[in-house]
């Protein structure tokens, strides 16, 4: 599941060839390095270490940059690993781009989702909530019972309530690459993307 | 913002004339039926600008058949073949919902000289 570390741009509409509007995420996504190499030898699975966005070397401490000296790239700000199923030939110190991508094709990506701060359950776990009259007094969005009474005098672990809600991982399945301008490093996708703008994101061949 | 202004730069159209809320306008419109592709007219006062940029739209209204229809256009969409403006109107207001009410008389607009 190889693929490119990217920064979502935000979101805008373009037209297709038969001038239907198609909103779009644009992401600007790699060029990339694989600056680290596991293999199953070794470290017990196959995976690429990619970094994505250069940074300036005396911004890193010496660790961190001997990291980068191993196979004398430059220095990059983000580091995230892909497993690999198949394109097991990849090496070290090669660089991938957005090139690598397809118009229409099919990708997963992975993001990290806007924070939504504590919330209730009717956002947290969409709950229903409760009627606005007829009697109801007080509890307009609250989550009802939550468990019996002396048998167990506890509540089930487990059981949806409210708390903090948003900036989770999550990976949206069946994103279509609209389109991809290389020179620009860009990748447009249909639809929404997980997160925020400027937030990092990584776009993963569904393979 | 840059970026995203510059993904939809050749996509704005630039070729369509200039034209106001109030004006009569005649949209052409590109229809696609299987493989075959012609050229609808719907003609009417444009009643509302809304959005900017690529996804800036307008809104036509017409009466038809003493019925009232109206139809939103993306203003930079590529099956617009040409807009052409009948006649230039004098109106104080940026959205003319009130002509959905209007009646007789009430429902006109009236017509500006422009040189």
């Amino acid at each position: 599941m190889i693929g490119l570390i990217g920064k979502k741009i935000g979101m805008t509409q373009i037209f297709n060839q038969n001038g239907e509007m198609i909103p779009v995420t644009v992401i600007k996504a790699g060029p990339c390095q694989v600056i680290y190499r596991k293999t199953k030898e070794k470290h017990g699975y196959d995976a690429v270490q990619l970094g994505f966005e250069e940074y300036p070397e005396k911004k890193l401490n010496k660790p961190g940059n001997g990291h980068f000296k191993r196979n004398n790239s430059k220095s990059f700000r983000y580091l995230r690993e892909f497993r690999l199923n198949i394109y097991k030939d990849i090496q070290e110190g090669e660089e991938f781009d957005v090139s690598m991508f397809t118009e229409h094709e099919i990708l997963m990506i992975t993001g990290t989702s806007k924070g939504k701060g504590f919330s209730g359950v009717v956002r947290r776990h969409n709950f229903a909530g409760f009627e606005t009259s007829h009697g109801v007094h007080e509890s307009f969005r609250g989550p009802g019972s939550i468990g019996q009474c002396a048998t167990p005098s506890r509540v089930f672990k487990g059981k949806r309530l409210p708390g903090r809600e948003g900036f989770k991982r999550v990976t949206e399945k069946n994103m279509q690459v609209i389109k991809i301008d290389v020179e620009n490093n860009l990748v447009m996708v249909k639809g929404a993307v997980p997160g925020h703008r400027n937030s990092l994101v990584l776009l993963r061949k569904e393979l | 913002m840059d970026i995203l202004q510059q993904v939809n730069k050749e996509q704005l159209r630039t070729d369509l004339p200039n034209f106001r809320v109030g004006d009569t306008v005649k949209v052409h419109y590109k229809i696609r039926e299987g493989s075959k592709e012609r050229i609808q007219v719907f003609q009417g006062i444009v009643i509302q600008k809304h959005g900017e940029n690529i996804s800036k739209t307008f809104t036509v209204r017409k009466i038809s058949n003493g019925v009232g229809v109206e139809r939103i256009f993306p203003l930079h969409s590529p099956n617009i073949d040409k807009i052409d403006v009948v006649r230039f109107g004098t109106v104080r207001r940026a959205k003319l919902f009130y002509l959905r009410k209007a009646k007789g008389k009430a429902a006109r607009v009236k017509e500006k000289k422009r040189y």
